[in-house]
C-alpha cells in the first residue's frame, strides 16, 4: 500500500505543478481543492494509525497552513508542546486614523490583545483586527467581521523583499562597477549573473521585441527576473518562506506589466484589439469584447501562474515532508525523504524556470504593445 | 477565489510596488545601464577586432600573393636575362670567330701576296746575278777564245762547212 502510494502522490504532484501551465482559463478554486486534496491523501496514507498520527497530521496541516501565508513576526521554528517560539518579532504599521506603530511580539503569537494609542488589535490566521480588550471576535472563525485596519506592516514577506532588493542592488552595482575596473570585462561575484544578463538580452528581449524597441524594457525584464527567481530560491531555503507563492506578491507584478503594456502600446496594438484589420465588420464587432478582455487576461494569467506554481510546490513539498513524520517507519519515511528530496530538486528547476516564464511572457506582451507590422502586406 | 482574495494583503501588495519600482529605478540608473553598455561596448570592441584581424589577414594574403607574383616576375627577368646573356656570348663568340677567320685569311693573302713579291725580286736578282755571271764567264771565255786565232778561223771555217752542208 505505501509503494502503490508514491506514484499517485507524485501524479498529484505533477498535476498540481502543471495546472497553472493550462491557463488562466482554470477556476482558482481548484488549485485549492487539489492542494487539499493532496493533503488529504497524506493523511489517509497511514490509516491505521492512532491517535497520535491524527494529532500529528492535525499539526502538519496548520504548519503548511500557517507556512504559505505572509506572518507578522519571522518565526523560525517552533514547539507546540512548551509552546516556545524562535524567531524574532518585526514592526507592525497600521493606518487607523493615525500611524500605529508597535512590535509585533505584543500579539505574543496571536495570543494576546495588542494595545496601541488606546485601540485593541488582535491578530487572527495572520491578519490584524480591530478588538475590545478582551480580543473578542464577532462572525465566524474564518471570517471574522471585526474592523481591518489599514495594516502596512513589515511583514516576513516585506522584509525577504527588502533582503533580495538589497543583495540584487549590492551585486549588480558590483557587477557594474567591476567592467569599469577591470577593462570592460566583468569580475567577482557578478560574473556568474553576467551570461544570464546576456540570455535575457539575447533570447528573451530582442526576440520577442524586436531589436527597436527592447532597450526600453530591459531594466524591467531584468529585474522581474531576478527578483522572480531569488525569491524563489529564498522560498527553497528552510527559513520557511513564501513570497512568490502569495497572490499579492504575484498580483504587484502583474500589474506593473500590465501597466508598463498598457503605457508603451502603440496605435497597432489598439487597433488591433478594437478593430482587427484584415477580418470582416461583423467579426471585428466580436472579437473587439474577447481582444480587450485578453488585455486582462494576459497578466491574471502571469499571476496565477507564477502564484500557482510556487504555493503548490511549497504545499507539496511540505506535505511530503510532514509524510516522514506519519510513516514513523524506516520504508515509508526514507521512501518519503526520498521523494521530498526529488521534489525539492524539481522546485529547483521550478524556480528559475517559473522566472523565465514570467520574464518571458512579460517580454511578449510588451512585443505586441510594440509591434509594427503592416496587414496588408502580412495577410 | 474566495480563499485568493481573503489571502491577498494589501499592506504586502503596497509594499511590494514601492520596492519593486524603487529596485527596478535604482538598478536601471546604477546597474544594468552601466552593465548593458560595458557589454555592448565590449561587444563592439570585439567585433571591430575580428573585423580588423579578417582586414589584416585578407591583406597579408594579399601581399604574399603579390610577393609571390613579385618573385616569379623576377624570376622570369632572371631568366629572361640569362638567356639573353647567353645567346649574347654566343653570338659574340660566333662573331668574333668568323672575324678571325676572315682576319686570318686576309693576313694569309697579304702573306702569299708577300711571299709571291719576294719571290719575284729574288728571281730578278737571281736572273741578274745569273746574267753578270753568264756575261763575265762569256767575257772571259771570249777573252781566251779570241786570243788564239788559228783555232778561230779553223772554227768559222768548220762552221761555213757545216752551214753549207746543210
Amino acid at each position: 500500500m505505501v509503494i502503490s502510494n508514491k506514484p499517485l502522490q507524485f501524479i498529484i504532484a505533477i498535476l498540481i505543478a502543471c495546472l497553472p501551465i493550462f491557463g488562466f482559463a482554470n477556476n482558482p478554486t481548484e488549485h485549492t481543492t487539489s492542494q487539499t486534496e493532496t493533503t488529504a491523501v497524506a493523511h489517509e496514507a497511514a490509516p491505521e494509525a492512532g491517535e497520535e498520527t491524527s494529532e500529528i497530521k492535525e499539526q502538519i496541516k496548520e504548519v503548511i497552513g500557517h507556512h504559505v501565508l505572509d506572518g507578522h513576526e519571522f518565526s523560525l521554528f517552533s514547539d507546540s508542546e512548551t509552546g516556545a517560539h524562535y524567531g524574532f518579532p518585526l514592526p507592525i504599521i497600521l493606518w487607523d486614523n493615525g500611524v500605529h506603530l508597535f512590535s509585533s511580539s505584543k500579539f505574543e503569537h496571536g495570543e494576546a490583545v495588542a494595545e496601541s494609542d488606546g485601540i485593541f488589535y488582535k491578530l487572527h490566521h495572520e491578519k490584524i483586527y480591530k478588538t475590545d480588550a478582551t480580543g473578542t471576535l464577532t462572525g465566524d472563525e474564518h471570517h471574522p467581521t471585526n474592523i481591518q485596519p489599514i495594516d502596512l506592516s513589515i511583514t516576513k514577506g516585506v522584509l525577504t523583499i527588502m533582503v533580495v532588493a538589497l543583495l540584487m542592488f549590492l551585486l549588480f552595482t558590483s557587477l557594474a562597477k567591476s567592467y569599469a575596473k577591470n577593462g570592460g570585462i566583468s569580475s567577482g561575484v557578478g560574473r556568474l549573473f553576467e551570461p544570464i544578463v546576456l540570455y535575457i538580452r539575447d533570447e528573451i528581449a530582442i526576440p520577442n521585441i524586436g531589436e527597436k524597441h527592447y532597450k526600453r524594457y530591459m531594466s524591467y525584464l531584468l529585474t522581474i527576473f531576478f527578483f522572480v527567481w531569488f525569491l524563489n530560491i529564498f522560498g527553497l531555503t528552510p527559513l520557511g518562506i513564501n513570497v512568490t507563492g502569495n497572490i499579492a506578491i504575484t498580483f504587484g507584478l502583474a500589474v506593473i506589466t500590465f501597466v508598463i503594456t498598457t503605457l508603451t502600446a502603440n496605435k497597432n496594438y489598439w487597433g488591433h484589439i478594437f478593430w482587427m484589420p484584415g477580418v470582416p465588420t461583423p467579426m471585428k464587432i466580436i472579437l473587439a469584447p474577447i481582444e480587450l478582455l485578453g488585455v486582462f487576461i494576459k497578466p491574471f494569467a502571469l499571476m496565477i501562474r507564477l502564484y500557482a506554481n510556487i504555493f503548490a510546490g511549497h504545499v507539496v513539498l511540505m506535505s511530503l515532508i510532514g509524510l516522514i513524520f506519519i510513516f514513523k517507519s524506516w520504508l515509508g519515511s526514507s521512501l518519503s525523504f526520498m521523494l521530498s528530496f526529488a521534489i525539492s530538486i524539481i522546485e529547483i528547476l521550478v524556480a528559475l524556470l517559473q522566472a523565465y516564464i514570467f520574464t518571458m511572457l512579460s517580454a511578449l506582451y510588451f512585443g505586441s504593445a510594440v509591434e509594427e507590422h503592416h496587414h496588408e502586406e502580412a495577410h | 477565489m474566495e480563499k485568493l482574495i481573503n489571502d491577498f494583503s494589501f499592506g504586502l501588495f503596497i509594499w511590494q510596488t514601492i520596492i519593486f519600482v524603487g529596485l527596478v529605478l535604482l538598478l536601471k540608473k546604477f546597474a544594468w545601464k552601466p552593465i548593458l553598455d560595458a557589454v555592448n561596448e565590449r561587444e563592439e570592441g570585439i567585433k571591430n577586432a575580428l573585423l580588423s584581424a579578417d582586414n589584416a589577414r585578407k591583406e597579408m594574403q594579399n601581399l604574399q600573393s603579390d610577393n609571390q607574383r613579385i618573385l616569379q616576375e623576377a624570376r622570369m627577368e632572371r631568366d629572361a636575362l640569362l638567356k639573353d646573356a647567353r645567346e649574347m656570348k654566343e653570338k659574340m663568340v660566333a662573331d668574333a670567330k668568323t672575324e678571325a677567320q676572315a682576319q686570318g685569311l686576309i693576313m694569309i693573302e697579304q702573306a702569299k701576296a708577300a711571299i709571291e713579291s719576294e719571290k719575284n725580286a729574288a728571281m730578278a736578282e737571281l736572273r741578274a746575278q745569273v746574267s753578270n755571271l753568264s756575261i763575265e764567264i762569256a767575257e772571259k771565255l771570249l777573252k781566251d777564245e779570241l786570243s788564239n786565232k788559228e783555232a778561230q778561223v779553223k772554227l768559222v771555217e768548220k762552221m761555213l762547212g757545216d752551214a753549207k752542208l746543210n
